[in-house]
Parts: structure tokens; C-alpha cells; sequence
């Protein structure tokens, strides 16, 4: 059977990573694929997996019964999806929807929590990967909370 | 060489009984005569047709927010310096009707009033540092892409007699600015007041056709090589007595370098906003328009007015002013003044007159600003 | 007849053609001129001082073809005095214009060049003439890329027309709102996040910004990262403005003033006054 091997290694959250550290990957992987419409994550649910997303759209929503849902965040091809799985209580704190038909990589949270530990050279590289997709979502809020196109602005 | 500058150092001797003539000559070639004469206790510029309306025998005292005028029997015709008017009043009118129209069941167009007719004027008593003043002005309004009209017709009508200064007052510092006490160009006749015991006289020099034309007219005699003598002994005295000093070296990097000095917090706290400097400024050109319309809407008009960086609606865009605090807008205008003004017109937009340090009613000090932020400048 | 009016100063009188209500606050006007006079040649980028009788003059860019100036178009968000009021003009209502003054998008500059356009909210207006202009001479470019950002998708300017350019083959658009009903099938999320993924040449690029400060700001960080020199990058500047012509002294910013030497600036021209507080 064809491995995720070269998939995963191209992708560019996972480019320039070691073959070993791709290889403790693979061996946590899956293939999945979401119809458009289809939630991915939702929110309070347990948070098994790792998104890395081949292609597709998928938005973050978080809904209110006031405002209905909405839409705080595009993730698409390239991107990486779900971060609550690094932390206790492993739990997500937003819905995840595809609105294609997407197609990523899943990865098993426990399994990639463990070799994280086993290997702290693979756990530090995928925490500043992390952190530099966190410090793009974190600077993007904080334009997004500006609200710099506001007519009051 | 042109004529004109060929003319440029003759010296004549105008006596202090020939003003008189000076002014019925140029109002006789149909200039309008604008001097100092004296109003509310103070020396402003106004149009003058008499000798005798210039402020004969009084002298000024002028230090930072203060400002007197004292009757002293030792003082000529001209022993004072500038007093809060400039000669931008007239090349610049403070308010000016820029267009009108008018709207006729909804067709809009312009009303074309009777061409006024743009006042000639002659000033007389234009100090030195005010001739560098509108040559900086000139540069504003002349030299740029586009061309004002409303200065040029009236700058190009002008005639200059310049005074220069032999008692610089306490908020003076042409010296460092390199405008005075002496003009060196830019007028039609320059004249150096020489006061004696027995001897009261002007060394007039010519600077133009029409200065010569004015020795003619006025069968002026040459001036003595001991009237000249002492006109640079004046001058040179002037020079050494100078009330205020700017180091200007480097000084566009220094304030640019500068812009999050400490001072400018220190003086943002003091100013008042009221925009007193850059009224008295001979070289402030800012400018704002406004739109009126009449009673019955039907008519509107714009006009241009003298405005100030001070103001918070200044730097207005939607959402609010880009300069909300009084630090900011003092930086603004004094960087702008002794810096940005040479990448914008080449030259500085300050001539050292004082103005700004004599009005200002808290008394804040251009040359002290600048020397408190050189003395402890960020970086090199 | 020579009047007592400075000659710039004077608005030529316009009549509007047409009005197109594009958002819930901004709309477009075209505008004819009323007694048959010449419409001045822009380049993509300029603005005019639009004058709404009795009310008073405001800086709008030209957002028209530059190849096809008539008629004259305008697109601006009704937010101050005039330009409400301006927002209240009906087709045959009149108006005056003064223009075109400022800077111009360096479009002819950018030939041979992939060119990233990055236009936040009502900043796609001053950037459309570039498109056109462009797209008119689609063969001298090389990849032509808009990323879009806006507040919300009710606040996308020229939609239909983004629909037209998206459709494109030699035209990538790319769409973002920074918020969101889930309604919205599109991207939500910062126009910066655009950059990363967009496929140009940072080597061959000329970058063309327009939008909020801090939006510029922030968007030409991330050019940055990808490789673009700053020196490809230009940026539209706003300020205050009265006369236009570079008298009044209003829309200074640091040494320049906006409205003779911009709006349109390199952006490593103007990037440490960008950075400076109340500047």
C-alpha cells in the first residue's frame, strides 16, 4: 500500500521536517475526506485529531443563540487544522465545517502526544511550527478585532 | 548682470526730512504705502501716507509672552523691531472669497464678479529677516507645481524699502539664521538708520531701478565714505546684540531623529493651542477653505483663511485628527519649521524674527526647544 | 476675462449620469461634464476635489478606466458632511470637480512584473483604474493577483464585477471578510493571511496597497516575508485635505506633503513615518 509518506512531506506545515520525524508521523496518520457542509470538529467534543488539510476550505464557526453562527477563520490547502488537542482537556472550542469537498490528513492525537514525549526533538519542532501558525492567527485577530474598515474608524 | 542689480550698491544719504518725500513719491506712482505706525500699544503694519505715522521716538522691549512699547527720546524712526503683524497680510489676505456660485433650478455656476483690482502696495520698513521671510513664502507659492494667483499678482506688484536693524530685540536671532541684521538683496531701497547727537540721517542703498529712480527723484546725495563707515559699524553692532541663538548644524536630522524627545511632552504640556505662533509667523502658510451659502441656499461661496496646525481639526480625516495631542501638533509645527521645510523648499522655513517666542502667552521658546532636545538628542 | 480667482481653485462644473448605490454606505458616481468641457487625462491612482454645492470639497480617487476616461467615476463611502451629502446626488444633479491631482500607481513600472494588488475595504476604489489599465494591456504582465479584504461580504465593493475579473483566466482574485454569518461561503480572516498562499514571484513582483494604515502597515510585513523588495512595494496614502494642490499645508505627513508628492508613495519611501505616532 502507498504510504502518506510523500503527501505529508510536501505539505508545507510538515516541509524540512527530518525523514525520521515524518516517519513517527506517517505511523499516526490517516487519510480522510469531508463532504461540503460536513462538520469536522465541534465544539466541547473531544479533540482526537490534527488536521493537515491537502485541500478543500473549511471555515471555524462558533454559534450563539442570538447571532446564529459565525464565521471567525478560513483554514484551506496548506494550512493546519485544530490546536485543542495539545492541551488537557483535549476538548474543541470551536465547529470546524468543510464548504468543499476537503480532503487532509488526520492525524491521532494520542499517538502524536506520545511520540511528542518519546522524542523531544519532534515535539519541539512541531510546537514552533504551532506557535508560528498560533502567531499568524493571534496577529490576524487582533487586526479582525480592530475592525479597521468600520466607517468610525 | 541686469541693470537692476548693477544699480544694486550705490549709497545715497536719505535725510530724516525726506521720508515725507519717499512716501508722496511712491504713492504718486501709484502705490499704496503700507508701514509700521502704532495701534493699541503695540507697532503693527497698516497703510501709511504720513511720515509722521511711524512710530517716531518709541523702542520696544520683547521677551519670551512679553511684548511693550516705550516712548524714549533717544529713539529714531524705526528703534524697534517686528511687532506681531508681517507683511504676509497683505501678499496673503487672511480671508479671501476664492469663488461664488450659484444654483438655478438645479444648474449649478459660478458667479464671475468684477475683477477687483489687486492693490499695488510699497512697504516700507521691511526688516531683514521679513525679506527673507517672503522669499521663503515665494518659494511656497511660486516655485511649486502649481502656482497661487492670489499671492503672485499681489507679490509681484510690490515694492520693497527695507530697514535694517540696529536694535535687534530680546527674542531676535537672525544672526543664527543667517537672514540679518542687514539685507542683502530682495528690495529697492535698503536704509541704515544713523543716530548721533548731531546726526540723524538713513544710509539709503539702492537695490533696484526703481530704488534708483527714488535717489533721483529725491536728489538723494552719495553717502560719505564716514556714512558708510557707520552704517557697518551699526550693523555690526546690531549683530553683537542679538537676544536669542539656534544652533542650526544638522538640525533637519536632529529634529527628524527626534521625533519621540522627551521635550516635546515637556512643551506639549505647556502650549496652550492657541495658534498665536503661527499667526505672527512670517513665513506660516497654511490655509483652510470654507463654504457658505446664503439665506435662501441658492448661493454658496468659498473662501480661503488663514489656518493653523494647532488646531485639532487640522489633520482631520474620517474617524477623527491625526495629531490629538498639543505634543504632537507642537512637534509638528516646530520639526516642520527648522526641518521638513528644507526637504520641502529648500531652505529653512524660519528667518529668526521672534515672533513666535515674543507671542507666544505661555512664553515657549523655539530656540530653547531646540537647544533642549540637542542636549540630550537620541542617536547620531 | 481674467478674474481675482486662483485658477486651480476653480471647480468645472459636472453633472452626474449616473449613480450606483454599491454598499449600504458607499456608491459610485459618474459624472459628465456639464457645459461640454475636455475631462482631463488621469493616471490610475490620482484623485479629484469633488465639490457638493454649499457643502464643501473632499479628496475622492478616480476609480474609472484611465484608458477611457469618460465618463469621470467615482467611488467613495458616505462618512463626513459632503461626502453624505454627496451620497445624496441624483442622476442630472451637478457638481463641481477640480483635478486630477497626486501621484500615480506605478503601473507602467511595473511591466514585465507579476503584480499583487492588496486593496482593504473602500482602498479597491483607488486600485480599479490599475486593473483596467492592466487588463487593457493583459500581454506586457506577468501573473495579475487582487486579494481583497473587507469588513463583512455585505461590505464587498464591485461585486459583480469581482465575479467577471475572478472568472478570469489571466486574473486571480481572492476574496477575504474579516467577519462572517456562516452564510458566507467565501474566506474569512485578515487580508494578510492572503499573502502567504498567493502564487507570485517575490523577486519579480510590483505590489500595489490601499487601505487602512494599519492594514498596510501589516500587509506589506508580510510582502516582506515572502521576499518582496520594499522598493516594489507602493502604498496610498490619506490625510486631510483642502486645496490640493500642495498650498494648504493640510495633508503633510513628516517631510511630504500628501497631495503633491502621494498619495501613491514607494513604500521604503514612506515606512518609517508610517511607524511614527501622530505624525
Amino acid at each position: 500500500m502507498e504510504t502518506l509518506e510523500p503527501i505529508l512531506a510536501e505539505h508545507p506545515f510538515i516541509k524540512g521536517l527530518k525523514p525520521e520525524h515524518i516517519q513517527l508521523m506517517v505511523g499516526c496518520s490517516r487519510n480522510v475526506k469531508f463532504e461540503a457542509g460536513e462538520f469536522i470538529l465541534r465544539e466541547g467534543y473531544e479533540a482526537n485529531e490534527f488536521y493537515i488539510i491537502r485541500h478543500g476550505q473549511v471555515n471555524l464557526e462558533i454559534h450563539s443563540p442570538k447571532r446564529h453562527a459565525v464565521t471567525i477563520h478560513t483554514c484551506r490547502e496548506g494550512d493546519v487544522l485544530g490546536w485543542s488537542w495539545l492541551f488537557p482537556p483535549y476538548l474543541w472550542h470551536f465547529d470546524a465545517r468543510a464548504m468543499e469537498l476537503t480532503r487532509a490528513i488526520a492525524l491521532d492525537a494520542k499517538c502524536l502526544r506520545g511520540k511528542c514525549e518519546k522524542d523531544p526533538s519532534l515535539g519541539y519542532e512541531l510546537a514552533k511550527r504551532l506557535a508560528h501558525v498560533i502567531e499568524h492567527r493571534l496577529q490576524g485577530a487582533t487586526l479582525q478585532l480592530l475592525d479597521l474598515y468600520s466607517s468610525t474608524d | 548682470m541686469s541693470a537692476s542689480e548693477s544699480a544694486a550698491k550705490s549709497k545715497f544719504v536719505l535725510r530724516t526730512n525726506q521720508i515725507q518725500a519717499l512716501i508722496d513719491f511712491l504713492r504718486e506712482r501709484g502705490y499704496r504705502t503700507a508701514g509700521p505706525t502704532i495701534r493699541d500699544c503695540a507697532v503693527i503694519y497698516d497703510e501709511i501716507n504720513n511720515a509722521e505715522q511711524i512710530p517716531l521716538g518709541v523702542a520696544d522691549e520683547q521677551e519670551a509672552g512679553f511684548y511693550r512699547v516705550k516712548k524714549r527720546k533717544e529713539a529714531g524712526y524705526f528703534s524697534y523691531v517686528v511687532g506681531a503683524h508681517s507683511w504676509k497680510k497683505f501678499l496673503n489676505p487672511p480671508r479671501f472669497t476664492l469663488w461664488k456660485a450659484k444654483m438655478d433650478n438645479g444648474e449649478m455656476s459660478l458667479v464671475v464678479d468684477e475683477p477687483q483690482a489687486v492693490p499695488h502696495y510699497a512697504f516700507i520698513g521691511v526688516r531683514p529677516c521679513e525679506i527673507a521671510a517672503i522669499a521663503v513664502q515665494d518659494r511656497v507659492y511660486l516655485d511649486g507645481p502649481y502656482v497661487d494667483n492670489l499671492y503672485k499678482e499681489r507679490r509681484s506688484a510690490i515694492a520693497i524699502i527695507a530697514v535694517n536693524c540696529a536694535h535687534p530685540g530680546g527674542t531676535c536671532f537672525c544672526v543664527s539664521m543667517d537672514t540679518g541684521p542687514e539685507a542683502k538683496s530682495g528690495f529697492d531701497l535698503a536704509l541704515t538708520e544713523i543716530q548721533e547727537t548731531n546726526r540723524h540721517l538713513f544710509v539709503a542703498t539702492t537695490g533696484s531701478d526703481l530704488g534708483v529712480e527714488i535717489a533721483k527723484a529725491l536728489k538723494l546725495e552719495p553717502a560719505t565714505p564716514d556714512d558708510i563707515a557707520d552704517e557697518a559699524a551699526t550693523i555690526k553692532r546690531a549683530a553683537g546684540k542679538m537676544g536669542r541663538k539656534i544652533d542650526t548644524s544638522h538640525i533637519n536630522e536632529l529634529l527628524q531623529r527626534n521625533e519621540d524627545h522627551p521635550r516635546w511632552n515637556h512643551v506639549g504640556d505647556r502650549c496652550l493651542n492657541c495658534a498665536n505662533c503661527t499667526m505672527v509667523c512670517p513665513t506660516c502658510f497654511c490655509m483652510t477653505v470654507e463654504d457658505t451659502t446664503d439665506i435662501t441656499g441658492k448661493t454658496a461661496e468659498r473662501s480661503r483663511r488663514w489656518d493653523s496646525c494647532f488646531t485639532i481639526e487640522f489633520s482631520h480625516i474620517h474617524g477623527g485628527a491625526v495629531r490629538t495631542s498639543a505634543s504632537a501638533r507642537y512637534r509638528h509645527w516646530m520639526t516642520h519649521k527648522l526641518a521638513s521645510w528644507q526637504d520641502q523648499f529648500g531652505v529653512s522655513g524660519c528667518v529668526g524674527c521672534g515672533r513666535c517666542i515674543t507671542w507666544c502667552p505661555v512664553g515657549i521658546d523655539i530656540t530653547e526647544e531646540a537647544a533642549a532636545i540637542r542636549a540630550s538628542s537620541r542617536g547620531e | 476675462m481674467k478674474t481675482t480667482v486662483a485658477g486651480p481653485m476653480v471647480p468645472t462644473m459636472a453633472r452626474v449620469n449616473r449613480v450606483r448605490k454599491e454598499t449600504h454606505d458607499t456608491f459610485t458616481l459618474e459624472l459628465h461634464p456639464a457645459y461640454g468641457q475636455e475631462i482631463h487625462h488621469f493616471a490610475a491612482g490620482q484623485f479629484n476635489m469633488l465639490y457638493v454645492f454649499g457643502f464643501g470639497e473632499v479628496a475622492i480617487s478616480i476609480s474609472g478606466d484611465p484608458t477611457n476616461p469618460k465618463p469621470l467615476i467615482h467611488t467613495t463611502r458616505a462618512v463626513g458632511n459632503v461626502t453624505k451629502a454627496m451620497a445624496k446626488l441624483k442622476t442630472g444633479d451637478m457638481i463641481g470637480v477640480r483635478g486630477p491631482f497626486g501621484s500615480a500607481w506605478p503601473v507602467k513600472h511595473a511591466e514585465g512584473d507579476d503584480v499583487v494588488l492588496v486593496a482593504g475595504g473602500i482602498g479597491l476604489a483607488p486600485l480599479r483604474p490599475v486593473i483596467y489599465e492592466i487588463l487593457a494591456n493583459r500581454r506586457k504582465y506577468g501573473k495579475l493577483i487582487l486579494l481583497y479584504g473587507t469588513r463583512t461580504p455585505s461590505d464587498i465593493l464591485y461585486r459583480k464585477e469581482l465575479e467577471s475579473w475572478r472568472s478570469r483566466l489571466d486574473m486571480e482574485v481572492y476574496v477575504t471578510v474579516d467577519r462572517s454569518s456562516v452564510n458566507w461561503q467565501g474566506n474569512v480572516g485578515v487580508v494578510t493571511t492572503l499573502i502567504p498562499k498567493a502564487g507570485f514571484d517575490p523577486q519579480q513582483t510590483t505590489a500595489m496597497i490601499c487601505g487602512p494604515e494599519i492594514m498596510m502597515r501589516y500587509v506589506a510585513l508580510e510582502l516582506q516575508k515572502r521576499g518582496v523588495p520594499m522598493s516594489s512595494v507602493f502604498a496610498s496614502m490619506e490625510r486631510n485635505m483642502k486645496c490640493g494642490i500642495g498650498l494648504c499645508g493640510h495633508c503633510q505627513m513628516g517631510p511630504t506633503f500628501i497631495c503633491k508628492d502621494g498619495p501613491v508613495y514607494p513604500y521604503d519611501k514612506i515606512r518609517e513615518l508610517l511607524l511614527k505616532r501622530e505624525i
